[in-house]
């Protein structure tokens, strides 16, 4: 204790020296928990984008039906599987599909499309599939109108109260054929979808297909993507053979490939800060070691042993980079809450990507706690290690040479 | 009987061309509650062998025996802790800890060296009123003038109950009053408590006041002297 509170005046002798010291490991925190906050929110938006407008964050289908697409491969959802799904606490919605290639023509124009059956309120509670609607209404349970991607609409020279007929290949090779009246119009911020979708609730679509009760996949939802992992361990336990569980991010590589790359910059630009923080915390121990050489000198010379001057000295370092540090994080804190709850409005070019991305035009913040701890973690291992410096320097001062410092 | 015995002490410093031999076969004894004045010009190598002899200053060969204990055969640990419960030290520019106050520099070997708070409060407060600096006790060293900061590094010596202190031109820094005070107080604590007192000086204030004069010139004895005070 008396080593501790020994540590903690040294650090107060010149508080100047200690402010700036502290200062520069403060603005080092609170810009890269500030900067990491923003990254974190960007990907928080995009991940979340991504897994509401489609994959949802986990799909369940069958081994052949990820080797091979086809309507053959599609099962019944069994009540095994439902228990499981049931017993996952994690998981806060759920919503089968099935979804397989099929012609749509109307009067002379034939177009291949993907079909998708959905059930339209679980589908709903998951994509929010209902407000891509921008022209006639959405499924009810039942129904047996579709709902048209517009360019495809547009091509087909299709409206809303037009009828289109589907045709293809159905279970097991039967032919599926059927008239299909357009209750709306869809408009996806993804021009590929625009082009190829066709939505159905699912009843519809099993019958179009001739494939009772069967599904190509059930999507699952959690809160977050933080969630994930204890999901996934818990599905990825359970779903046997001839099943298989895979997450967003297995279904979406490209997009992980995207965040990994711009994360890469992150990275490097608070490295570069945290170098700032070493060199900051160092350059001061350093001056501290050279100006007290004597009295360190002095301390082992009356019989203090290396160690425990070596455990002040560590004390010193620890304090000074975990002040800064504290203080970085309480600060970034309401900082990094004010931007969480208004974020920035972006515009122009910037505005565009996200719009064409189907996010909306806003530079989104994450309170997730890893953004503020890690950078407490970081700042507790640089002073760890700078810290080692000065006990190497208690072990190896030569007193002579010390006391005439 | 002999508190230190000091047998063929030598120490060379090797520079990158030449060998430097800043004590050079130094065998002497020292009793029990002597007051002595090791001197000599400047580079005679006084404080090269006080440091030998503190335990600072590893020789190149010889025998530093304290209490039959040649100390530079103890472990680097052991030789800390020996210095900590035999050695006192006064060095020429005080050295204090400067966030300690007065009394907690006294107390601080004490602390080191386990002793019970009540037993350091107590012998903290008796050393800081003998050495005449009892009001004091709460000051840090740098509220203290040069005269007192060395009364509180000499209350300091004492506190561990040393063998005996080693003294590096302890009054170099002072004025004469205060030099004066100072050795006062130092020939008073030897009286006290039968410390054997060893200055290394050019000072000749100390030097009238020693019962025992040793000079060196080029690292070796050339005349030990016993006086009576």
């Amino acid at each position: 204790m008396k080593n501790i509170i020994l540590a903690w005046r040294n650090l107060w002798r010149k508080p100047w020296r200690t402010i700036i010291t502290g200062g520069s490991v403060f603005f080092g925190v609170l810009f890269t928990a500030f900067m990491t906050s923003m990254q974190y929110g960007s990907y928080d938006a995009m991940i979340d984008n991504i897994v509401k407008f489609y994959t949802g964050y986990m799909q369940i289908f069958t081994e052949d039906y990820h080797e091979n697409k086809t309507i053959n491969n599609t099962f019944e959802l069994t009540d095994s599987i439902m228990s499981i799904i049931h017993e996952e606490p994690e998981i806060t919605s759920y919503a089968p599909r099935l979804e397989y290639f099929a012609l749509a023509s109307s009067a002379d124009i034939t177009k291949g499309s993907i079909i998708i059956g959905v059930d339209p309120q679980m589908e709903n509670d998951i994509t929010s599939l209902s407000k891509w609607v921008k022209k006639g209404a959405y499924l009810v349970e039942g129904d047996d109108g579709i709902l048209v991607a517009k360019d495809l609409a547009t091509y087909l020279k299709i409206d809303v109260g037009d009828s289109l007929v589907l045709y293809g290949q159905g279970f097991h090779g039967v032919m599926a054929a059927g008239l299909y009246r357009v209750k709306g119009i869809l408009s996806f911020p993804s021009p590929e979808l625009n082009k190829q979708f066709i939505y159905m609730d699912i009843k519809t679509c099993q019958s179009f297909f001739s494939a009772d009760n069967r599904i190509s996949s059930l999507v699952m939802m959690v809160p977050d993507h933080y969630h994930l992992p204890k999901a996934m361990k818990h599905l990825k336990k359970e779903i046997k053979s001839p099943y298989m569980v895979m997450s967003w991010d297995e279904l979406q590589p490209e997009l992980v490939s995207m965040i990994e790359a711009d994360n890469a910059g992150g990275v490097f630009m608070k490295a570069i800060l945290y170098m700032i923080i070493t060199f900051g915390i160092f350059g001061t121990i350093l001056m501290m070691i050279a100006e007290r050489k004597r009295e360190m000198g002095v301390m082992v010379a009356i019989g203090m042993q290396r160690a425990k001057l070596g455990v002040i000295l560590f004390f010193e370092t620890l304090f000074m980079g975990l002040l800064g540090a504290l203080a970085g994080l309480l600060a970034s804190i309401p900082i990094t809450y004010y931007f969480y709850k208004n974020p920035f409005p972006l515009t122009g070019e910037a505005a565009k990507t996200f719009i064409d991305m189907g996010i909306e035009p806003y530079m989104y913040f994450s309170m997730h706690p890893q953004v503020f701890y890690i950078q407490a973690l970081t700042v507790f291992i640089i002073t760890i290690v700078i810290a080692l410096f000065p006990i190497y320097k208690a072990f190896t001062l030569e007193l002579t040479k010390a006391l005439r410092a | 009987m002999n508190v230190i015995e000091i047998k063929d002490l030598v120490k060379i410093y090797n520079s990158s061309e030449v060998k430097v031999k800043a004590v050079n076969g130094i065998t002497v004894d020292f009793e029990e509650g002597e007051f002595t004045a090791v001197v000599g010009p400047s580079g005679s190598g006084k404080t090269t062998f006080l440091n030998m002899l503190g335990g600072l200053d590893r020789p190149t060969s010889g025998e530093v025996k304290i209490g039959g204990i040649n100390i530079w055969e103890l472990s680097s640990k052991k030789l800390i802790d020996f210095r900590m419960n035999n050695i006192g030290f006064v060095f020429q520019a005080y050295n204090l800890i400067p966030v300690l106050t007065a009394g907690e520099n006294v107390e601080f070997i004490m602390h080191l060296q386990g002793k019970p708070k009540k037993e350091r409060e107590l012998r903290t407060r008796e050393l800081l009123e003998s050495v005449g600096i009892g009001d004091r006790i709460k000051s840090r060293p740098a509220k203290l003038s040069g005269g007192q900061q060395q009364r509180v590094a000499v209350a300091r010596a004492l506190a561990s109950k040393p063998e005996f202190i080693l003294a590096d031109e302890p009054t170099a820094n002072l004025d004469s009053k205060a030099t004066t005070e100072l050795l006062e107080l130092m020939a008073e604590m030897n009286r006290k408590y039968n410390t054997t007192f060893i200055f290394a000086t050019h000072d000749q204030r100390v030097m009238d006041k020693a019962k025992r004069i040793i000079t060196i010139e080029d690292g070796k004895i050339i005349k030990d002297e016993e006086f009576d005070q």
